[in-house]
């Protein structure tokens, strides 16, 4: 059993205009075996809060702490974060020329466990993740996400996910630009992952649509970089009826989690 | 890596020197009339000395109307002025510019198929001369200082099963002058490895014929000691029908310049070049390649991709593609690519492309260079792989590129070591 807390996270970036504040005080705790959903406008911090999780240096953390098990998050870097269980699914994975999915999933499940994984096993084992994701067998001659589509994409992240077993996942938008189909098959992957119950989620979202497919236990609504309202999967639920309006910005925000307290 | 530029079949000619005679931006001095008109010696005693095949009084080997000749004495000094030479540290050349060339040749030792002959022959082999001529003072001195030349010939129709290795080997640091012939006769098929290794100061000039229908591959591997400075003008000329592979791999030495170039003789020839460079602190590595479409429905591709590090680490890339009036129907592209792995290194990067005819099926140059990409670092990072691993994963990949095209298996392991080994050096 496991527990990634976040207390109080103000986190800002640097533009040109200078120092922008994007998060400003979000505490979430997160326990194996649940799975919370964050939802919010565009805009709202949910990204950010993922990125910062996993260490994106562009995300300055001006104040509070995340924990995993006691341990600082904050002070690990991006690679001892994922050794230690953090995984993000990206909302934009990236392309990396000249690296083959092959040679990249072998060399992060080594840093990962510590050890090579066991040769004629692991090829299985990835062979088989891949064919339940509907990912071609060729895909892994090809280089990391090199022309893949969007939807290949966003399934490789959940290869991933499923191969190197975190303790806690973050998916980030993982659903959009997603169809019905590749977003049921993105779905499943996530709910073996989650079903072996060694596993946290944390599911980033702006559309209620992957609510039907993967069933939160909390729901947390972000509006300018604080959640503002806090529930159940009946909060999904009415958000799909009502969408985002009700949560206006500035002093709607202010007066929402007034009358909440 | 940064923006990549590319431009398609831009008119114009950036490397054109405006104090050679005659020269436009049109390139009408390209002309065999007004070449054979000006006062370069290749329309002299010169060609028809070496009969370059090129027709009477053409020279089949001039670039734009640059200067070339086997006379040391037609280039003047080096200032490190000159447009040829605006980049390279001429005080490093260690004379190779500037003395007589008396140093004892790097050896040479040759294994491969039996059926492949090797001659050491004097410098009046009618060979000689048959597929070059100096373009520059550096590589006119070596033929003017040059002994023996090695004669390498790949008989007709013979493919050879497995690579012909050529050992270069210096061995001390006197100023010397080397020669070498490569003849790929016609319908053969082979790959030629020059491995240069040891200490040299060595100018060489490498004359590459690839007879109609040959098959050649050439790897100029230079993998000297640190304190080597080597000059190689490599220059082929491509029969009908006949495919070259050049490849050039620069991880070794103090000072490294090679020139290749490729001239289409006959229709239907296909040129491919490609290069890896990496250089360390205070190296400085430099290809200047020159293809010349001179003749129609020919095809070029040049692709060089280099990695640099530590402090004054230098690498400098110019690539001229002239596409002559006659040349219709060409295809041709040319990029370079340059990962900038810390502070303090400098990269040069001119591809120059020069069009005479619009009746192309294509040319294109592109050029980048950039750090490593710290998107791709937090990628890999973020799945648990610590950020040194990450960084050779991704320069590996960016280099792996030229490796993988060369299909030579046992060098394509060597290379991929060696490549460990450059990275290993600052931990990158």
């Amino acid at each position: 059993m496991s527990t990634l807390e976040i207390k109080d996270l103000h986190v800002s970036i640097d533009t040109e205009q200078g120092t922008k504040e994007i998060l400003k005080g979000v505490s979430l705790t997160i326990k194996t075996g649940q799975t919370h959903a964050i939802m919010g406008p565009n805009g709202s911090g949910k990204s950010t809060l993922a990125s910062t999780i996993a260490g994106h240096p562009r995300y300055n953390v001006t104040s509070g702490t995340i924990t995993l098990d006691g341990e600082d998050v904050l002070a690990m870097s991006v690679d001892e974060r994922a050794r230690a269980g953090l995984f993000l699914a990206m909302q934009y994975p990236v392309e990396v020329p000249g690296v083959s999915m092959t040679n990249f999933l072998r060399t992060a499940k080594t840093a990962i466990d510590g050890e090579a994984p066991k040769l004629r096993t692991w090829t299985k084992e990835v062979k088989d993740a891949m064919a339940q994701l509907r990912i071609d067998a060729d895909f892994a001659q090809r280089n990391v996400n090199e022309g893949f589509s969007g939807g290949e994409k966003k399934r490789v992240e959940i290869l991933q996910l499923e191969l190197f077993k975190p303790k806690f996942a973050i998916l980030d938008e993982t659903d959009s630009g997603l169809d019905v189909d590749a977003l049921k098959v993105v779905s499943e992957g996530v709910n073996r992952a989650h079903e072996t119950g060694n596993m946290g989620t944390l599911l980033i979202t702006h559309y209620t649509r992957i609510l039907r497919y993967i069933k939160p236990d909390f729901v947390h609504v972000f509006v300018d970089g604080q959640v503002v309202e806090e529930g159940g999967p009946e909060l999904a639920d009415r958000l799909e009826e009502e969408g985002y309006d009700r949560y206006a910005t500035g002093a709607g925000a202010a007066t929402i989690a007034a009358s909440q307290a | 890596m940064t923006e990549i530029t590319t431009e398609k079949a831009r008119i114009g000619a950036p490397s054109a020197q405006p104090f050679i005679n005659g020269f436009t931006e049109e390139g009408e001095s390209l002309s065999p009339i007004n070449a054979a008109a000006s006062k370069a010696p290749l329309a002299g005693e010169a060609v028809k000395r070496h009969s370059h095949g090129g027709g009477v009084g053409v020279p089949d080997s001039s670039r734009a109307g640059r200067l070339t000749s086997y006379k040391l004495a037609d280039f003047k000094p080096l200032t490190g002025l000159e447009e040829d030479w605006r980049f390279t540290p001429l005080k490093r050349l260690r004379g190779l510019h500037s003395e007589v060339l008396k140093g004892a040749a790097p050896s040479v030792t040759v294994s491969g198929p039996e059926q492949v002959t090797v001659e050491t022959v004097s410098r009046d082999d009618k060979r000689i001369g048959s597929a070059g001529i100096p373009e520059d003072r550096v590589s006119a001195n070596a033929w003017e200082n040059f002994s023996e030349a090695t004669v390498l010939t790949i008989p007709a129709e013979f493919e050879a099963g497995t690579e012909i290795n050529v050992v270069i080997t210096g061995q001390d640091t006197v100023a010397a002058a080397q020669h070498l012939v490569i003849v790929a006769q016609k319908f053969s098929k082979s790959v030629v490895v020059l491995d240069h290794q040891g200490s040299a100061v060595v100018s060489e000039n490498i004359e590459i014929v690839v007879e109609d229908g040959a098959d050649l591959t050439v790897v100029s591997l230079q993998e000297w000691n640190d304190d080597a400075v080597h000059a190689s003008s490599q220059q082929a000329k491509i029969g009908r029908d006949a495919k070259l592979k050049h490849v050039v791999v620069s991880l070794g030495g103090d000072l490294v310049r090679v020139t290749p170039s490729a001239r289409f003789t006959a229709p239907g020839g296909e040129a491919e070049m490609l290069g890896l460079y990496f250089a360390d602190a205070g190296q400085h590595l430099e290809q200047r390649l020159f293809v010349d479409h001179a003749v129609a429905n020919c095809t070029s591709n040049v692709l060089y991709k280099g990695a640099l590090q530590g402090r004054n680490a230098h690498a400098v890339w110019v690539g001229d593609v002239l596409i002559r009036k006659e040349a219709e129907g060409t295809d041709s592209y040319e990029a370079n690519r340059n990962l900038l792995l810390t502070d303090g290194a400098r990269a040069d990067s001119v591809p120059n492309l020069e069009i005479e005819t619009g009746l192309i099926k294509g040319a294109g140059h592109a050029s980048a260079t950039g750090r490593l990409d710290d998107e791709h670092l937090f990628y890999l990072m973020a799945r648990g792989i610590p950020e040194d691993v990450a960084r050779r994963l991704v320069v590996r990949g960016f280099l792996h590129e030229i490796i993988q095209q060369i299909k030579v298996p046992a060098l394509e392991e060597r290379l991929t070591d060696a490549v460990e080994r450059e990275l290993a050096v600052t931990n990158n």
